[in-house]
């Protein structure tokens, strides 16, 4: 506001530029080192490679067996993504349009996974699946990935709901139609970019979530995310241009979905529960 | 009376322009205001009076032109070096502070002691009649005293000029008549020059020393309420002011007057601005189209809406032509009657006009 | 007529309609799935993680806590944690203030907030791992500190790299909480501030801070309980033996390593008590701030 700016406020907002500026050079020259060593033949004492090869990327797919971790990566995401939304999706209906006794209590349950970090809660968790016997395999792994995103999608959704007039319900009901019906004919096609940038959000997330698939997973469940930090563990065993190339892999398979997730979503609801409409 | 507006003669606006991107929404407004005046900035929605009055506040910057307050200029100052007090549409009360503390913050901005600052909230709380709410938080009052103090909030400060945006469109309709009085008083008390920017015709009228009607970012007509109602300069403006039957047809001169056809009828009426022969358009208010046995205009009654004084009823002329009038006696649809219109009150504007 | 319905005995309403007045009805059991497989899968294995720390493989009730605060190894873990958690909080926190009331003003806020969704989305593995290459002795980072003539600074396998890494992870997100919480602020607050003469220092004193207070307890609240939380950077990049040890190592090496499921809830419910313990403190400080809504009136 006001056309003349003091001296002071724009060494201010220079600073301000710089840190930021700052922070996104280191952190892409962070991943284009990662890229360039994936790369790389030789790199040693140097700012770059001695010279420029693919061959780390076929060696890392058979030394990580990258093909199966991708397999299983994928039916984990794709078993977490549906069974969230259909649990997550008609909880949200129930929360949006009725007001019960112990709503509140209800609305703390779901936020509770979503504030208390994995770690916190993962240990015990995996004890209990463990002794169930699912610990160590695939269900396992995506009964834990279930945990947070299941409220994620109830929180994300409700506002969602809430914004559809409760009276084009109210009208379908006047002419008949029951509550299949209503979901199906009304609230589905009305809901359906919520629904899509719920579950979106929700793949993208648990593409990178760690902790619970890494104390729940076993030989053959782990997803490329625990693969890569077993991978960085051992780094002393294996050639850091081959983890490099997975970490590649990686990182193609995380922002390709962050790219079609946001051609539907705001940056900031990934972070926040989509309960802050900002005043425009 | 120990509140009361600083010394200025005139403010004035140079050919106030502003642009956002391709869209002209203020073209070159010019306009002076003396001290003490009270200006009304009255048109539709998107006639751009909000933009002009914010960048009177200093909320957006000019893309053109200038403004001066005396032989200073103003229009490159911040909002916070001007000096105005404002009142916002959603009176942008701080909804963390009392009333108190929001009345006064504009003086602890000005660096008055906390003494001076007590005792000039108690004075503007006894004008503006919430001597008591003092302690309230803004959220615990209702639409009406969030306005009071919101007025507070900008006099207490004795502005030179005080800019109100749309102040009373968020309340009902007869808190809406109890605070213009407020408006019109507090006004005269403190001295001020105000600049109210309003889309309701009424508030304007019974406000305003002079009023301006803008329309698509110009200045349409600037006048005293008697000037604009009696003579508005445009069909469009006078459309504003309740001229609500507008008819375009052909005039013919009878001597000082333009004889024109209206509904199958040949009606004398004044024309306008050197308005003359050719395609015309005709303006008349509802209450000056008066049911006579002897009109010469026949129409055939469509609806007629029982007002308590009289009907409000719309009428159909045998070519189509559709026009409002008032009845003080009952009448029905498809009842047949007559009327007749004071030539004086027959308004007749050239339609080549802009 | 109207004698005899009142002598007729009243009608008790049926089960269903008394439900519905209490808005129970078939919509509502909607919501029973989710909250049985929350229940389920958090909150019991929550509850048989707590009473499962008070049944040690040996000793008495409390022995898996006794031990864990008599043997350094184990505390001493909380300390380093808090010595990362805390400086990372505040500065991710404190940081995205000043940078959000810059950015809220730009047109093309989008292109910013994606390309700092980025690291988010990439997650903590990655991070670490990408940072080991890049801050590492031979990596870029370093390399350009001797061409500018400074000397070699040891950031990988120690607290800084750990911190770094916790700053590059957590900024993006306290930076974009803190841009919806601003941007949630009804903006004619601050221009009627501007007209009563307020500068922008004074502005932000007096309007955006309190107003902002809440959304930045919270803020602190879910920033802490992350970085408190750190684990795979702590082993990658930090010295999971030393300084950097933190609670979350203790509790993984307890249960895959030393195979005590009893001490590694023992210890995740030390690590869950401190972070509540935080929480509430901050929550509590905000007693003391207006805790209302942002909005500035009707309309």
């Amino acid at each position: 506001m006001g056309p003349q700016k003091p001296a002071s406020e724009r060494l201010w907002a220079i600073a301000i530029w710089a840190l930021v500026i700052f922070f996104i050079v280191n952190f892409t020259a962070m991943v284009a080192a990662v890229l360039v060593n994936s790369f790389g033949t030789r790199w040693f004492n140097a700012w770059l490679p001695a010279g420029f090869t693919t061959r780390w990327y076929q060696s890392a797919w058979d030394e990580f067996q990258l093909h199966d971790v991708l397999i299983v990566t994928f039916e984990v995401v794709g078993a977490v993504v549906l069974i969230s939304g259909l649990l997550g999706v008609p909880a949200a209906y129930a929360l949006a349009r009725r007001n019960f006794p112990g709503k509140q209590i209800v609305i703390l349950l779901f936020l509770l996974p979503m504030l208390i970090p994995p770690i916190t809660f993962g240990i015990p968790l995996a004890t209990v699946l463990y002794q169930a016997h699912l610990g160590g395999n695939m269900s396992g792994v995506i009964l834990a990935n279930l945990v947070p995103t299941v409220p994620f999608v109830v929180l994300v959704m409700i506002p969602f709901i809430e914004q559809i007039d409760p009276r084009v319900e109210a009208a379908a009901r006047v002419f008949g139609a029951g509550t299949g019906r209503l979901f199906v004919h009304i609230l589905l096609p009305l809901l359906a970019p919520g629904i899509l940038a719920a579950l979106l959000l929700v793949l993208v997330r648990t593409i990178a979530m760690f902790e619970l698939t890494f104390f729940t997973a076993g030989p053959g469940s782990q997803t490329l995310v625990v693969a890569l930090y077993y991978a960085a563990y051992a780094a002393g065993v294996r050639a850091g241009q081959s983890i490099d190339a997975m970490a590649v892999v990686y990182m193609l398979t995380t922002l390709v979905w962050l790219l079609i997730a946001l051609r539907f979503v705001d940056p900031t609801q990934i972070v926040t529960r989509a309960k802050q409409q900002p005043a425009n | 009376m120990a509140i009361a507006a600083r010394d200025f003669r005139e403010l004035r606006l140079d050919g106030m322009s502003r642009n956002f991107g391709v869209v002209n929404a203020l073209k070159g407004v010019t306009l002076n205001v003396r001290r003490g005046e009270f200006i009304a900035l009255l048109g539709p929605s998107g006639c751009g009076k909000s933009t002009a009055l914010n960048c009177l506040a200093g909320l957006l910057t000019l893309s053109g032109g200038s403004i001066w307050l005396d032989s200073t200029r103003i229009d490159r100052l911040a909002p916070e070096e001007r000096g105005f007090g404002m009142v916002f549409q959603n009176y942008a009360l701080f909804p963390h502070m009392s009333v108190r503390k929001n009345i006064g913050f504009g003086l602890r901005m000005q660096g008055v002691a906390k003494a001076e600052i007590e005792r000039k909230v108690d004075e503007v709380l006894a004008i503006v009649r919430l001597g008591d709410q003092g302690d309230k938080l803004p959220g615990q009052l209702s639409g009406g005293q969030q306005q009071r103090v919101a007025i507070a909030r900008a006099i207490v400060i004795e502005p030179p000029l005080v800019l109100m945006d749309e102040p009373l469109s968020n309340l009902d309709a007869k808190l809406r008549l109890e605070m213009r009085a407020e408006i019109r008083r507090i006004h005269e008390l403190i001295g001020s020059a105000t600049i109210y920017v309003t889309h309701d015709q009424e508030e304007a009228l019974s406000l305003a020393d002079r009023i301006v009607v803008m329309r698509a970012g110009e200045v349409r007509q600037l006048g005293t309420p008697e000037d604009l109602y009696d003579r508005p300069a445009h069909p469009d403006v006078a459309e504003f002011m309740g001229y609500r039957n507008q008819i375009r047809s052909h005039a013919a001169k009878s001597g000082n007057l333009l004889n024109v056809v209206i509904g199958g009828a040949t009606l004398a009426g004044t024309p306008v601005d050197g308005a003359g022969e050719g395609d015309v358009v005709a303006a008349i208010r509802p209450d000056d189209l008066k049911v006579t046995a002897a009109g010469a205009l026949s129409v055939t009654v469509e609806s007629a809406q029982y007002h308590g004084n009289d009907f409000y009823c719309l009428g159909r002329s045998g070519d189509g032509t559709e026009l409002y009038f008032r009845s003080e006696t009952k009448v029905k649809k498809a009842d047949t009657v007559r009327l007749a219109a004071d030539p004086s009150r027959v308004l007749v504007y050239s339609q080549a006009r802009p | 007529m109207s004698e005899r319905a009142m002598d007729a005995p009243a009608e008790r309403l049926p089960l269903r309609t008394r439900l519905a007045l209490y808005e129970l009805d078939g919509v509502t059991l909607l919501v029973l799935p989710a909250v049985l497989f929350v229940i389920a899968l958090f909150v019991y294995p929550f509850a048989y993680g707590f009473v499962l720390s008070f049944q040690p493989k040996v000793g008495d009730w409390l022995a898996n806590y006794a031990k864990f605060f008599s043997d350094p190894f184990l505390y001493d873990t909380i300390e380093a944690t808090f010595r990362l958690a805390i400086p990372a909080t505040l500065i991710n926190v404190l940081l995205s203030i000043p940078v959000a009331l810059r950015v809220r003003r730009m047109r093309n806020r989008r292109v910013l907030t994606t390309i700092l969704v980025i690291p988010i989305t990439l997650g903590t593995v990655l991070i670490a791992e990408g940072l080991l290459n890049y801050l590492g002795p031979q990596g870029w980072f370093n390399r350009t500190l001797v061409l500018f003539g400074f000397s070699q600074v040891r950031l990988v396998h120690n607290y800084t790299g750990v911190m770094l890494s916790l700053i590059l992870s957590g900024f993006p997100f306290t930076f974009l909480l803190t841009l919806s919480y601003l941007t949630g602020i009804d903006p004619s607050l601050e221009q009627a501030a501007a007209t009563l003469g307020a500068k922008a220092r004074a502005r932000f004193r007096h309007i955006l801070m309190p107003l902002l207070a809440q959304g930045l307890a919270i803020n602190l609240c879910l920033s802490f309980v992350q970085t408190f939380s750190v684990f795979p950077s702590a082993v990658l990049l930090g010295a999971p033996a030393g300084a950097t040890r933190v609670i979350s190592i203790a509790a993984y090496q307890a249960a895959y390593e030393q195979y005590d499921a009893s001490m590694a809830s023992a210890i995740a419910m030390i690590m869950g008590f401190c972070q509540l313990a935080v929480v509430v403190l901050i929550l509590g400080a905000r007693h003391f701030v207006y805790r209302g809504s942002a909005g500035g009136g009707k309309g």
